[in-house]
């Protein structure tokens, strides 16, 4: 049991518990922001400014009782919020958040900042939110009912669509970097232009970023693109027969894999930890300070705009915001072939 | 040894899931085995030290194409078994007659080729180019396998524009 | 920018596929650009296309070698299959083209999958690699199982798709799981590797399942017994152009890859080598010699019975498998040069008679049943004629080049040693007559439908009918520049040996 062992596994102690506390704050964010955006105050009862709100939920939902309904699918019913919350967790373990740390010479060598490093990461990032489509078409399905069964085939059907551009997105910022793994890639935006511009790819793929903020709000199934839920049309969606911890861990798994996509962003496009005047130990506030950006622009975003309607999103997916990320992604390959 | 555990142990579970996908009743319940077949599979990749193929493997395969097998499961109704059930006996009689023959077959084989084990094959023709898994797959691609790729993106143009054809309302 | 380890050399002698993609990717194009009543110009795009490539293909001829790195071969084995395709593409876009008109099908697509399944079969006949050669034919059958459902209101095409998917994709799998064994047991794909690394030890019973698969799988793509059950249903279900095509192309790709498998791949265990049966040792042939007997028997059996034309031909072409064959288990180059003549005259008569078939298809007529030909010889005395000619080539008489085709085969066989096969051959030719020349009957005896109106001829399918009548009995009059052709292409089988390209 060396040190650095240990310093790994509390590490990752860290990380778990941090994405849970993500979900717990975001909840507060949301109703926090969404009250200013309708020119009210929010949650202020619990604790300071309701910071303390969304534990009194948690509470609330672990005290109810656990329903299945009868015509139910018991086992695909039960594995279905596990898959959804291990996939929003698991996708987060590949992504580095600061800059190595040996904690002020405690360990004999230096700890990075990410639970695991993987020289294919953004393909795992890739793969596991993939595999979390299966929580939500299975909860449709198992749950037998007519609400959850919509809720889950339209997830899937938006999911699917928009992974393509997605992925197509990440291949450019691929071509340019030359690598798969997040660490590399981060440390490849080091650096200004003319002193003053950081070397961020979203200078250098400003589509391509677009996009991704695009197709990552469909994947995370978000307003605009809150099909799957839809609460006027489906109830909720594929979670409509789902309470207490259940429903809980689909909500977490939707916040973490918020989480997940702005901290893919933030490798990706907005240069990670990096960021100046603090020192390099310090990087990981950047990092948090530039996910907790984009979050806010998430919630901002849905308090901001009314629901797509179904068949408009699926044309968008297919017949614009794909092409566009086709036509990005030869571009870039073409531009690294032309200068080299 | 600690290779041969790890093989042998997902080879079992490959089968194992195999065989649930084939005997499970209900249709979703096959899907949700072959996705941990697939899984299963992109393991062995791991333990093969090829890790773009399994992450490839569980993207395209388990995250892909099964999502999309789902799909249809979902919105066909299959509760009702097909007409060739009505006589399971006559179908199933010849069927397991043959398995058990290609089984004993194939045992007789392996048991030959133990007692005289074939001559050490030559590894796979060693990556020629730099870097990593992911590098030397992009490399042979493109150089060594270019002609069979590209015919490949022909191939799925075809499937492609085949699928549109199929499905199209008849003008 | 070339790729690396690849020169310009290396698409030069490539152009023929090249053109062939540029081809089908111009026809969708087209299909999306062109105004609404102006797709008929698509069927001339189309044969400009496969014109182009034959011209291509004259000036890659003659040479021999392998280029892309050693996965594809220019010899004169893969120009003369080549031309063969082209030469059948060709003929099916003509035929095609009123077809298309009668059934209502939109002609985009339809020429784009001809052409990629062209592309598919010049790959397989080319490619010297197991995976070159599995993407080829993949290539191929995926363009085929759409083109058989292609007509999508009628109920026989759809059946026949799915059927030809189901069991073409299991015979895949079975090639696949062959092919997947001779790699295990090499460690390489490349044919030639393969035959190196196994001309030195045997292989044992591992080696002689991986041959069974291949035969087997191989077996389902020519339509040979008892791997032939698809066959009827998908040649009587499939728009008739497009059973024409597979009739021909796909079975002509089949054997050539066949061939490359074999003679380059496996060219050590022609007669021994595989274990012992009855005591005798047991190479590839004798899976062959046993398909051959089988198919040429059964197919001429069944196909005695046949009310349907299409049916019919189809178990003629089970039956042409087993002709085939023997020049397989002759394994000879005179064997493999008697194949190679028969697959060309093969084409011209097998395409000719589907070309009289997709005639009789007219507004509210199918015209597939034997008795639709009542009194054609009144109707349409030169389709008769034509039909009349293609029948006693398929049946293997003398003026013409179906005779010439089955004499080489033969001789090939005797030449080997395998006496019994020829015997069983002729026989078969023989059997084989009775419903070639019901067929005739129908057109010149039987007059029921003489006062039915007359069968009108489009100049494309007239076209078709001069080339193929042509074919056929040129090739029966004058066979020695096939013959020639064809030996200097089954001489270049297995020794395409250095590269034309970059060395690798």
């Amino acid at each position: 049991m060396s040190a650095y062992f240990i310093a790994h596994f509390l590490l990752i102690f860290l990380v778990f518990n941090m994405l849970v506390m993500s979900a717990a704050f975001m909840v507060w964010m949301e109703r926090k922001v969404c009250a200013y955006i309708q020119d009210r105050v929010g949650p202020n009862r619990v604790g300071v400014e309701g910071l303390l709100q969304p534990f009194a939920d948690v509470l609330k939902l672990l005290m109810k009782e656990e329903l299945r309904p009868k015509a139910a699918d018991a086992f695909l019913f039960t594995i279905a919020p596990i898959v959804s919350a291990a996939a929003a967790f698991t996708a987060f373990s590949v992504i580095p958040f600061g800059s190595e740390t040996t904690l002020f010479g405690l360990l004999d060598r230096p700890l990075p900042l990410e639970v695991t490093d993987v020289n294919v990461a953004v393909l795992v990032i890739f793969a596991i939110t993939s595999m979390g489509v299966y929580g939500i078409v299975l909860a449709g399905w198992s749950s037998n009912s007519k609400y959850s069964l919509l809720g889950g085939l339209r997830s899937s059907a938006q999911m699917i669509s928009y992974e393509l551009s997605y992925g197509l997105a990440l291949a450019a910022v691929i071509v340019l970097g030359g690598s798969l793994s997040l660490r590399e890639l981060v440390l490849n935006q080091t650096g200004y232009w003319f002193h003053v511009i950081p070397r961020w790819y979203i200078f250098l793929q400003p589509l391509g970023f677009l996009i991704y903020l695009t197709a990552g709000v469909a994947e995370t199934n978000r307003a605009p693109f809150d099909f799957p839920e839809a609460e006027q049309e489906l109830v909720a969606g594929y979670h409509t027969e789902y309470s207490s911890m259940s429903f809980a861990m689909f909500f977490l798994a939707e916040y973490i894999n918020m989480v997940t996509v702005s901290a893919v962003a933030t490798s990706l496009y907005l240069g990670g930890w990096l960021g100046p005047i603090l020192p390099s130990w310090l990087g990981w506030l950047w990092f948090l300070l530039k996910v907790l950006l984009l979050l806010f622009f998430y919630v901002w975003m849905r308090w901001t705009l009314p629901r797509y309607r179904y068949d408009q999103l699926m044309e968008f997916g297919w017949k614009w915001l794909l092409p566009a990320a086709v036509v990005n992604l030869i571009a870039t390959a073409a531009l690294v072939l032309w200068i080299g | 040894m600690l290779d041969a555990i790890a093989f042998y142990t997902l080879a079992a579970l490959i089968l194992a899931f195999a065989i649930a996908v084939i005997t499970a009743r209900n249709p979703v319940h096959s899907v949700v085995f072959l996705v941990i077949n697939f899984l299963a599979v992109a393991i062995v990749y791991i333990v093969l030290g090829a890790e773009f193929l399994a992450m490839i493997q569980v993207l395209v395969y388990a995250g892909g194409i099964v999502v999309l097998y789902l799909f249809v499961v979902m919105l066909v109704n299959l509760k009702r078994g097909p007409e060739a059930h009505q006589d399971p006996r006559r179908q199933t009689g010849a069927g397991v007659g043959l398995a058990v023959a290609v089984l004993a077959e194939l045992t007789a084989i392996l048991a030959y080729t133990g007692r005289n084990p074939l001559p050490a094959v030559v590894p796979a023709a060693s990556a020629r180019g730099p870097g990593g898994n992911t590098e030397q797959l992009g490399w042979l691609l493109y150089t060594t396998y270019l002609i069979p790729f590209e015919v490949a993106s022909m191939l799925l143009l075809v499937a492609m524009i085949g699928a549109i054809v199929l499905a199209r309302k008849v003008d | 920018m070339m790729p690396l380890g690849f020169t310009r050399l290396d698409f030069y002698y490539l152009l023929p596929e090249l053109i062939v993609t540029a081809g089908a990717v111009a026809l969708l194009g087209g299909d999306v650009l062109l105004a609404r009543g102006r797709h008929r110009l698509l069927t001339w795009v189309g044969l400009a296309f496969l014109g182009a490539a034959a011209v291509a293909l004259a000036f890659i001829s003659g040479r021999e070698g392998t280029v892309a790195q050693g996965m594809y071969s220019v010899d004169g084995f893969a120009v003369f299959f080549k031309l063969l395709f082209l030469v059948a593409a060709a003929l099916t876009i003509l035929m095609s083209h009123r077809y298309l008109d009668v059934e209502g099908a939109r002609p985009g697509e339809y020429y784009f999958l001809v052409l990629c399944a062209t592309l598919g079969m010049m790959v397989m006949a080319a490619g010297v690699d197991l995976v070159t050669l599995f993407i080829g034919l993949e290539t191929m059958a995926v363009s085929f199982y759409i083109l058989v459902g292609y007509i999508k209101p009628s109920r026989r095409s759809n059946e026949a798709s799915i059927k030809y998917f189901l069991l073409g994709t299991f015979s895949l799998g079975l090639l696949l799981y062959g092919m997947s064994l001779l790699y295990g047991l090499t460690g390489s794909t490349e044919l030639r590797t393969i035959a190196t690394t196994l001309a030195g030890g045997r292989g044992g019973p591992l080696l002689a399942l991986a041959v069974m698969l291949l035969v087997a799988g191989m077996g389902f793509k020519i339509a040979a017994v008892p791997f032939h059950a698809w066959a009827p249903d998908v040649y009587e279900g499939a728009p008739t152009p497009i059973t024409a095509f597979i009739s021909v192309g796909s079975k002509a790709a089949s054997f050539a890859m066949l061939l490359r498998i074999f003679f380059e791949g496996l060219p050590a265990f022609r007669m021994d080598g595989l274990g012992t049966i009855f005591g005798q040792p047991l190479g590839w042939t004798y899976f062959f010699y046993v398909l051959s007997i089988v198919s040429m028997t059964l197919g001429n059996l069944a196909a005695l019975t046949q009310n349907n034309l299409k049916r019919m031909l189809a178990y003629s072409s089970i039956a042409h498998a087993g002709y085939l064959l023997i020049g397989i288990v002759a394994a000879t180059p005179r064997g493999v040069m008697a194949a190679l003549v028969y697959l060309m005259v093969y084409t011209f008569m097998q395409l000719g008679a589907f070309a009289i078939v997709v005639l009789m298809r007219r507004q509210d007529v199918i015209g597939d049943e034997l008795k639709d030909l009542s009194g054609l010889s009144v109707r349409q005395p030169a389709a008769a004629v034509a039909m009349l000619i293609f029948m006693l080539s398929l049946g293997g008489i003398p003026p013409t080049a179906g005779f010439m085709g089955k004499f080489s085969l033969f001789a090939a066989a005797i030449e080997s040693g395998y006496v019994g096969l020829a015997i069983i051959g002729v026989l078969n030719s023989a059997i084989s007559l009775y419903y070639y020349v019901r067929v005739v009957v129908y057109m010149w005896v039987r007059r029921e439908e003489a006062a039915a109106p007359p069968v009108v001829m489009s100049r494309a399918l007239a076209l078709v009918l001069i080339v193929a009548v042509a074919g056929t009995l040129v090739l029966g009059v004058y066979p020695r520049a096939l013959f020639d052709l064809a030996q200097a292409s089954a001489s270049t089988l297995g020794r395409a040996d250095q590269a034309l390209g970059l060395l690798r």
